[in-house]
């Protein structure tokens, strides 16, 4: 175990638990110096922060987080968010988990948390496969890719993220790339500080699953990130991802909408009146 | 924050994997199951107590659980009460295990005054935020438990964890873990054990019921006595840890028992388990109703030839 190691983002991480297990080469890393940049940065009390995750690789990023953090099952995150939001709303719970457990098994509970406005950010993970068990195909799969349960290409349109979330309702809506970190950074610290439900989509290579399959070096990863990339203002019905066409990111949704805890907190009030 | 959830077997059956989160977390919350007949979407609103065995084993890997199992209205609001402090007190998810015919019921209830009813609250770390371990227990193998935002910043997750509550995944510490979270319930199982016993004391027949069923059977023995049958009627309260140690002093000079439950043969496994050699008699009842006290008093007749 390290004593101490002196870094600037000490406080901000378990130190005792690296190192992480993370692949080499796998976003997962810049995702998870994002977001304690962004608190850094923010000055933000960890004391008020619940890290929550469901299970898989992203999973894992709550337990290397020094804040309160729920290491839940398998797409569960939202309902253990939605928990504390509500049953503390001065508590900001902050999801970080994947495509597959946000949007195949935790799918329900991502377009209600939405649709409520649970004050919480969540940060998404896609590495477009399972990559954790072996990296099969889910719900963000492009089309004609290939998993070791699609081998001869996928066969299934893939959700567009942002724009099942920006249906749903929520008040934030972006996506980035683990090669754009600064904008992932402010967009972090942007939904930290948004009194709504957020949601940031992160474009994340899987090297030793989904980009050893497709033949994808974990450079050739993450130069897609950066030439395929276009931040550019759209709908978001038109930023779907398909492979060998430019992907859009930036911000997608920005709007004002009573967080479920304010409006339960209003209603309380007229009951007890 | 205390936390309840209710539903029936279906429910149960979606809620399984995050009973198992809660085992292994240790989070204190009640389950309420008003029991329907199943399997699957078996008979919405009818009555069954078919989910005893679910209860116990439904999560998967080694774990404990606790249930009470009330018999009226009365009880249905005391043994909440009591599920919740159960909880607290050995940080678990504790079941009331009720039955459709008991969820209906229309009933006198008389809730005690507030200050009149003893709750129980988790042990709090006496620690600094530097020196908690989130699940380093005492001697009661019952860790004290922050909450999130007290500035304790614990992580708790459901993969093998240490005292720490990080993920660990020697053989040493998954071996520690599992027989303290079975363990904290099994070495108490005196002091969860409730159970009522109506004449009981030189019984020739024992009769073992809970819930609505112990309703009927308490008839069966009264007519059962007033026959001049030495008939008497151990009600269970508590179901789980099962009390293996008080039914079988209990059932210790009886000719034999009788079990009358609302499936087709959950609980007498473990009465039968808990008694050896003495004869038992089983009366499986399918399907919406209690058995009648005259059915449970044919039974006792027989044994008691």
């Amino acid at each position: 175990m390290t004593e101490h190691i002196d870094h600037y983002l000490a406080d901000y991480l378990r130190m005792d638990r690296f190192p992480h297990i993370w692949c080499a080469g796998c976003g997962l890393g810049i995702i998870l110096k994002s977001y304690v940049q962004a608190l850094y940065e923010l000055e933000y009390d960890l004391d008020k922060i619940v890290t929550v995750s469901g299970i898989g690789c992203a999973g894992r990023a709550s337990g290397y987080v020094n804040t309160d953090a729920f290491h839940t099952t398998h797409g569960r995150a939202l309902p253990f968010a939605t928990g504390i939001s509500t049953s503390n709303p001065d508590l900001n719970p902050v999801v970080i988990s994947g495509d597959g457990d946000l949007f195949a098994i935790g799918g329900n509970h991502l377009i209600h948390a939405a649709r409520r406005n649970i004050n919480l950010l969540v940060i998404c993970s896609n590495n477009y496969n399972y990559g954790m068990t072996g990296a099969q195909y889910g719900p963000t799969t492009p089309l004609d890719m290939r998993t070791p349960t699609s081998p001869y290409g996928n066969i299934e349109n893939p959700f567009n993220l942002v724009s099942l979330v920006s249906s749903a309702g929520a008040t934030m809506v972006s996506r980035w790339t683990v090669y754009h970190v600064p904008q992932l950074k402010n967009s972090i610290k942007r939904g930290l500080q948004k009194n709504g439900f957020s949601f940031i989509e992160v474009l994340s290579p899987c090297t030793t699953g989904y980009g050893r399959l497709n033949k994808l070096s974990p450079i050739d990863m993450m130069r897609d990130l950066k030439e395929t990339c276009k931040i550019r203002k759209v709908h978001p019905t038109e930023a779907t991802i398909e492979p060998g066409k430019e992907v859009i990111i930036g911000d997608f949704v920005d709007v004002e909408r009573p967080t479920y805890s304010d409006v339960l907190d209003q209603v309380s009030r007229r009951a007890s009146n | 924050m205390k936390a309840m959830t209710a539903t029936s077997g279906p429910g149960i059956s979606l809620m399984l994997e995050n009973i198992g989160l809660a085992v292994m977390t240790e989070a204190p919350c009640v389950i309420v199951n008003v029991m329907r007949g199943g399997p699957s979407t078996g008979q919405p609103t009818m009555g069954a107590q078919s989910d005893v065995m679910q209860c116990r084993w439904g999560a998967h890997g080694d774990i404990e659980i606790i249930a009470l199992a009330p018999q009226s209205v009365q009880e249905c609001f005391d043994l909440t009460v009591h599920a919740f402090n159960l909880s607290e007190k050995y940080r678990t998810p504790v079941f009331l295990l009720s039955d459709a015919n008991i969820g209906h019921m229309y009933e006198k209830l008389e809730i005690p005054a507030k200050e009149e009813i003893e709750l129980v609250n988790r042990k709090k770390p006496s620690v600094s935020p530097r020196d908690y371990k989130p699940y380093l227990a005492d001697e009661t193998m019952v860790p004290p438990m922050a909450c999130f935002g007290d500035g304790y910043r614990f992580y708790s997750t459901g993969l093998t964890h240490n005292e720490m509550g990080y993920p660990d995944m020697s053989v040493e510490t998954q071996d520690k873990l599992v027989r303290r979270l079975c363990d904290k319930i099994r070495v108490n199982i005196d002091k969860i054990t409730m159970t009522e016993e109506i004449m009981t004391d030189g019984c020739e027949v024992l009769v073992v019921a809970y819930g609505v069923t112990a309703r009927s059977a308490a008839s069966a023995v009264q007519m059962a006595r007033s026959e001049g049958i030495k008939a008497g009627l151990l009600r269970l309260i508590s179901l789980w840890p099962f009390p293996e140690g008080k039914l079988s002093d209990v059932a210790n000079d009886v000719k034999g028992v009788v079990v009358a439950e609302m499936n087709y043969g959950q609980l007498v496994r473990e009465v039968e388990r808990s008694v050896k050699p003495i004869p038992v008699e089983f009366i499986p009842k399918l399907g919406e109703n209690p058995p009648s006290p005259d059915e449970i008093l044919a039974k006792i007749r027989r044994l008691a030839q």
